[in-house]
């Protein structure tokens, strides 16, 4: 009874996000206050019914209700309640019902947070939410339904994959779903411009917050993926070019530029239909990057049950709004004039540069991505593009892009005076190439030219990031959200381009096989195999090693690694143990049994490797801080013209 | 104003290609998890390396002309090396057919160490730190086998760990052809 309850809901809410749609862009379009009045509470309605249909399929979850196929497939009667209900979004059809719950609660904050808006604009805002709602409610309904009945009831369920039963994989799908979902805002707040055809300061300043808050979402999602890759999978690495990794990373490159840009459209009313074309991009990708996990038209570790019928649904709806968009977009776009003029150093050129630079990032992995397909389409034969590929291109634009930030931050728009900061960037360069150097032969005693211009590169951009905050702290001067924030982002941008170099240069990885009682030496410190015991949890049994490090004879820390194989599955999968250090990770996992007691272990040493996430986390927290700044709340009037800066007091 | 309907172009004729791969393999026609190396009935790349027993010493391709070779792409960071390497020396004694290697981004005292250990089923190793050949060959990740014929076509490829069973399947019955140069004029 309670799946057929869940399915009804989604059923209403179906309705209620095409009644959303309608009157909003329909009301819109023929001025009438009371079809557009219909908005903002049938978004309300849409989350309400949506969250009853998931509230639902959760309780099939806790009760073991193995009469739901979708249920009997990921759960289990052994499963933990935790993963229980991280098993909703455990396969595909629950984590499309995830997408909708999250793009329902978008839509209902944006239908709480813009009572300031023009109502036109406002009820073409949500309509546009709401056209995504009815065309993803449709998609679960007709081909995916996690609602489904399995007639006779299975007796007990496959079982939830093992690799996903983790505290980081449960966080992970919800929290890279709002980055992606939220991109949407950033769209139906473009599309509702271009519908209008009217584009101000006002716009910019609205869809600022929205972009930050999706943009941390993305950053923090893509951060646990990366986090949880390191220590369940067993391999030790951070990031592996996976197409769903790039996936998710697209959206980021130019969700990243978008950020940018508006704060150019914002400030000084340039780049406007650039911005515009950005952020039907950003949600375009998300939406590519949907259809690429879960049509199966790529190889990828995430293994989403593929489907081609699912695709091609999810390709139609994806040629809809992007093609849709995009030929709007070449209606209007070109009435948007921006008028205001700039010299060749100032902070849009510096933008600008950031944008061009952001996109070459993102077009070269999509173009990496997607390549064996055209191959494939043209029949020039199979091709896989792999890591070599990737870690070559990347560096091309991003190198010129750390660069650039570390001096950009400084420009002041419409012409900079670089020359007041000139001597303390120097200074800073120059501070920042002695402590890579010192860093690299007195801390690793080693470094190719990569590795000082990587350390010097990051180091640049942390003190470049602290200049301003520190000087105004100094002159006892005000420091904005949107100040502060930008430095922390910018902050973290510098630590993790240092954690990346010093990863990359100076990782350690062996593969050993060892007896009880014998011991390996890796950078420094002895591993000590001290054997193995059985080891049980209540849905798995396994081998458990202990591994004691010393270095120099002092005991640093005892490691257990375990080998799981889950009774349901059967499918073995090693959970890593890690001595986590501020300045290096020291990693063992076990490996194969090679008999008589040996046992082939993985040993990595990984300096540095906490920079990475920390980075990360620090430029989530910079662009939350952003998107708190007080004059987002003050708002104004919609028909105010771009407000014009006062030179460095209000840089962001 | 048309260059302003690019975008929309380019995205549609993107939507078209997954389209028409979508419904190829809803036919049954493509099978992405086969990946198979454009290589395959082409010329093998040609390299020009350090040996990893003495780096003053090159490995070239053009030094092995004229016999059938297999290539393998190796590193001592990787799992799945070690997993097939025992399989890798047993195939080097009993086929016959030389084994050429690619050490992959690797440290070279570890990969003579990893020699010593394990044993050696390698003609030659070529080692590759930088990893500039195995883009050349289109690695993936490692383990990488190719079945490179007399003529210097490549005549089949493996990815992940090489066992006894999989040389029996993809490369025995290609290593006829192999000796005999075949492959010559696709």
């Amino acid at each position: 009874m309670i799946p057929e309850l869940g399915h009804f809901a989604l059923v209403l809410a179906l309705l209620l996000a095409l009644a959303q749609a309608f009157f909003g862009l329909v009301g819109a379009h023929r001025g009438r206050q009371a079809w557009m009045g219909i908005a903002a509470p049938a978004a309300a309605g849409v989350f309400v019914f949506v969250a009853l249909a998931f509230g639902c399929l959760t309780y099939a979850f806790v009760t073991h209700d193995f009469s739901v196929q979708y249920v009997a497939s990921t759960s289990n009667s052994a499963l933990p309640l935790m993963y229980r209900i991280a098993a909703v979004w455990g396969a595909h059809e629950g984590s499309v019902l995830l997408w909708i719950l999250i793009l329902a609660a978008w839509a209902l904050a944006v239908a709480a947070l813009s009572g300031s808006l023009p109502v036109a604009f406002r009820a073409r805002v949500l309509g546009v939410l709401g056209l995504i709602g009815v065309s993803f409610m449709s998609f679960i309904l007709a081909t995916s339904s996690p609602f489904a009945r399995l007639v006779p009831a299975a007796a007990d369920g496959a079982d939830l994959n093992p690799l996903l039963q983790d505290p980081a994989m449960a966080a992970h799908p919800p929290m890279l779903y709002m980055g992606y979902v939220g991109t949407s805002v950033a769209f139906a707040f473009a599309v509702a411009a271009l519908l209008s055809g009217r584009l101000d300061a006002g716009w910019a300043r609205w869809t600022r917050p929205w972009t930050n808050a999706a943009w941390v979402c993305l950053t923090l999602g893509i951060t646990l993926g990366s986090w949880w890759a390191y220590y369940v999978l067993g391999w030790g690495g951070w990031w592996f070019w996976d197409s769903v990794e790039n996936a998710s990373f697209m959206p980021w490159l130019v969700t990243t530029a978008l950020i940018h840009s508006l704060a150019v459209t914002e400030k000084r009313g340039l780049y406007k239909s650039w911005t515009l074309l950005l952020a039907i991009f950003a949600f375009s990708l998300s939406l590519l990057g949907t259809f690429l996990v879960r049509s199966g038209v790529l190889v990828s570790v995430h293994a989403f049950a593929s489907d081609p019928s699912r695709g091609m649904f999810i390709l139609a709806l994806l040629l809809f709004f992007i093609v849709g968009s995009l030929t709007l977009y070449a209606v209007r776009a070109p009435t948007l004039k921006s008028e205001a003029g700039f010299a060749i150093v100032s902070r849009e050129s510096f933008l600008l540069a950031n944008n061009a630079l952001l996109v070459a990032a993102a077009g070269l992995i999509l173009l990496g991505t997607l390549w064996p397909l055209f191959m494939d389409a043209f029949n020039l034969g199979k091709i896989s593009v792999g890591p070599p590929y990737f870690n070559s291109v990347f560096l091309v634009p991003t190198l010129p892009l750390v660069a650039l930030l570390g001096i950009g931050m400084h420009a002041s728009w419409k012409r900079a005076q670089l020359a007041g900061v000139r001597s303390r960037l120097l200074l800073l360069a120059g501070a920042a190439l002695v402590l890579a150097l010192v860093l690299a032969y007195a801390g690793y005693r080693a470094g190719s030219l990569m590795t000082i211009v990587g350390f010097t590169a990051g180091l640049f951009v942390m003190g470049s990031a602290l200049l301003e905050p520190v000087a105004r702290l100094r002159a006892h001067q005000s420091l904005s959200r949107a100040v502060l924030g930008m430095a922390i982002a910018h902050f973290g941008v510098g630590l993790f381009v240092v954690g990346v170099t010093g990863v990359q240069s100076y990782r350690i990885e062996k593969d050993v096989g060892l007896a009880p009682g014998e011991s390996v030496g890796v950078a420094g410190y002895d591993f000590r195999f001290l054997g193995t015991q059985p080891a049980v949890g209540p849905n798995w049994q396994g081998v458990e090693a202990r591994i004691a490090i010393t270095r120099a004879g002092a005991p640093v820390r005892e490691l257990s690694t375990q080998k799981r194989v889950y009774r349901v599955q059967q499918n073995p999968t090693t959970q890593a143990g890690i001595a986590v250090g501020w300045n290096r990770d020291l990693f063992v996992a076990l490996g194969e049994d090679l008999g008589a007691g040996k046992w082939s272990v993985r040993i990595q040493y990984k300096p540095l490797i906490r920079f990475i996430w920390l980075g990360a986390i620090l430029m989530a927290l910079g662009g939350g801080l952003a998107a708190l700044d007080r004059r987002y709340r003050a708002r104004r009037a919609a028909t105010e013209p771009a407000a014009v800066p006062a030179g460095a007091s209000e840089r962001i | 104003m048309w260059r302003y309907f690019l975008p929309a172009a380019l995205f549609l004729a993107l939507g078209l290609v997954l389209g028409y791969t979508l419904t190829r393999i809803d036919r049954g026609k493509l099978d992405v998890r086969e990946i198979q190396s454009p290589l395959l009935g082409k010329t093998a790349p040609a390299f020009r390396l350090p040996s990893l027993a003495d780096p003053s010493q090159t490995v070239d391709s053009h030094s092995l002309a004229g016999r059938a070779y297999v290539f393998n792409v190796w590193g001592t960071w990787c799992g799945g090396c070690r997993e097939e390497h025992a399989a890798l020396v047993a195939i080097a004694r009993q086929s016959g057919v030389p084994i050429v290697g690619l050490d992959w981004k690797d440290d070279r005292a570890l990969a003579l160490e990893w020699l010593q250990q394990l044993g050696n089923p390698y003609l030659t190793v070529a080692s590759d730190p930088e990893g500039r050949v195995a883009i050349d060959w289109g690695v993936y990740g490692a383990p990488e086998t190719f079945l490179v014929s007399a003529s210097g076509r490549v005549l089949a490829k493996h990815i992940g760990p090489l066992s006894e069973q999989v040389w029996q399947q993809k490369f025995v019955p290609q290593l006829g052809a192999a000796a005999a140069g075949a492959g010559a004029g696709s």
